[in-house]
């Protein structure tokens, strides 16, 4: 992805709040969790902030194998999938039919000044860009789409979400200039609690 | 030096759902009893999936339990620093403690030298087991943590 690419996060951001099912686990992490946090809280948001770079996928399968009955929404970054290339295998060996992962990729590390990463045709000698649709499919998932185009996402994303999953989403994104990294929205342990509350249907 | 119906049984009792493993040979030969105690083993490619698993089946009403080599352990760290310390859930881990009872295999094996100090760096309350007497200790220690909710670990040594 290069950097004068790729549709505008926050507005692919708005699209998935707008067409948020109520009872949806939505996960989120770095960059993408700074700008979800601008859109509104939900009891069912976990921002996935502090996080260790790169596991929000696994905690996403965690989630989608102990509430199989609702959908687990994965918002992720390149370079936090590059992290963590392994998940994709160990989620297809599980077969969550009901984890969705979306991946924003903006082809760099962007809270850290905007790095390529290895990745992306900028941070690779042979100038290629690694495809990370392809990689979900030869991983085993059953359902793979790819959108450069905010309007084309608009309109395409319920039938991406519609599964039959695990579905692998890569949305091409612009970085944001100067995006920092995300701040915490409050104590953790409090957070967890609520989360666990909310997946109970209390509040 | 335990055998898989006797681990098992101690799972099934402590109300664990899952477990989530990088499989060594002792834990390896555990799976088959564990599966048919009716316990849900989701393999993992790397360790550190495996706390981050975990803490997804945890926040989602299960009672996970992790199980990897202290090898495991080491290249996890990051990870476990982030489900136990910044989340704070309660995530016991079984650990193979390599080549503790034989170095003849990897003399010198420096696995040895820092298993230990790690799991103190990263303050886990772990209990060291050696020989296969002490299923009493393994046992008491996760029921110990399960009615407390906090984490923990067994070292169990390998040879």
């Amino acid at each position: 992805m290069s950097a004068d690419r790729g549709m505008p996060l926050k507005e692919a951001l708005i699209a998935v709040r707008a067409a948020r099912r109520e009872d949806e686990v939505v996960i989120s992490t770095m960059a993408i969790a700074r700008e979800w946090m601008t859109l509104g809280d939900h009891p069912l948001d976990w921002v996935f902030v502090p996080s260790s770079m790169g596991q929000a996928t696994s905690l996403g399968l965690g989630l989608a194998l102990a509430q199989p009955q609702r959908r687990i929404l994965v918002l992720n970054g390149d370079g936090s999938q590059l992290m963590n290339l392994g998940s994709l295998v160990t989620i297809t060996a599980q077969q969550p039919a009901n984890l969705v992962i979306v991946l924003f990729d903006n082809g760099v590390y962007e809270i850290t000044g905007a790095q390529p990463t290895p990745g992306a045709a900028a941070g690779r000698s042979g100038g290629d860009r690694v495809d990370f649709g392809a990689l979900a499919r030869a991983c085993g998932f059953r359902s793979t789409f790819h959108f450069t185009r905010l309007e084309a996402w608009r309109t395409g994303m319920a039938a991406a979400f519609a599964g039959p999953g695990p579905t692998f989403v890569v949305l091409d994104v612009a970085p944001v200039p100067g995006g920092k990294g995300p701040r915490s929205p409050g104590p953790t342990v409090d957070r967890a609690r609520r989360f666990m509350a909310a997946l109970r249907g209390r509040s | 030096m335990f055998r898989g119906d006797q681990v098992a049984s101690l799972f099934t009792r402590c109300g664990i759902t899952h477990v989530v493993l990088v499989p060594d040979h002792m834990m390896g030969a555990w799976v088959p009893a564990i599966e048919g105690a009716g316990i849900r083993v989701v393999s993992v490619c790397r360790e550190g999936e495996a706390w981050a698993v975990a803490a997804g089946l945890y926040l989602g009403g299960c009672q996970p339990l992790v199980m990897l080599q202290c090898t495991g352990l080491f290249e996890s760290g990051d990870s476990l620093r982030n489900v136990l310390h910044d989340w704070k859930l309660p995530i016991f881990s079984v650990i193979g403690y390599r080549s503790y009872l034989n170095q003849d295999k990897l003399p010198g094996d420096t696995a040895l030298a820092f298993t230990e100090p790690i799991l103190k760096a990263w303050e886990i309350d772990y209990r060291l087991i050696t020989a296969p007497d002490q299923f009493d200790v393994f046992a008491g220690h996760l029921e110990a943590s399960r009615r407390a909710q906090r984490a923990g670990a067994v070292l169990i040594a390998e040879g």
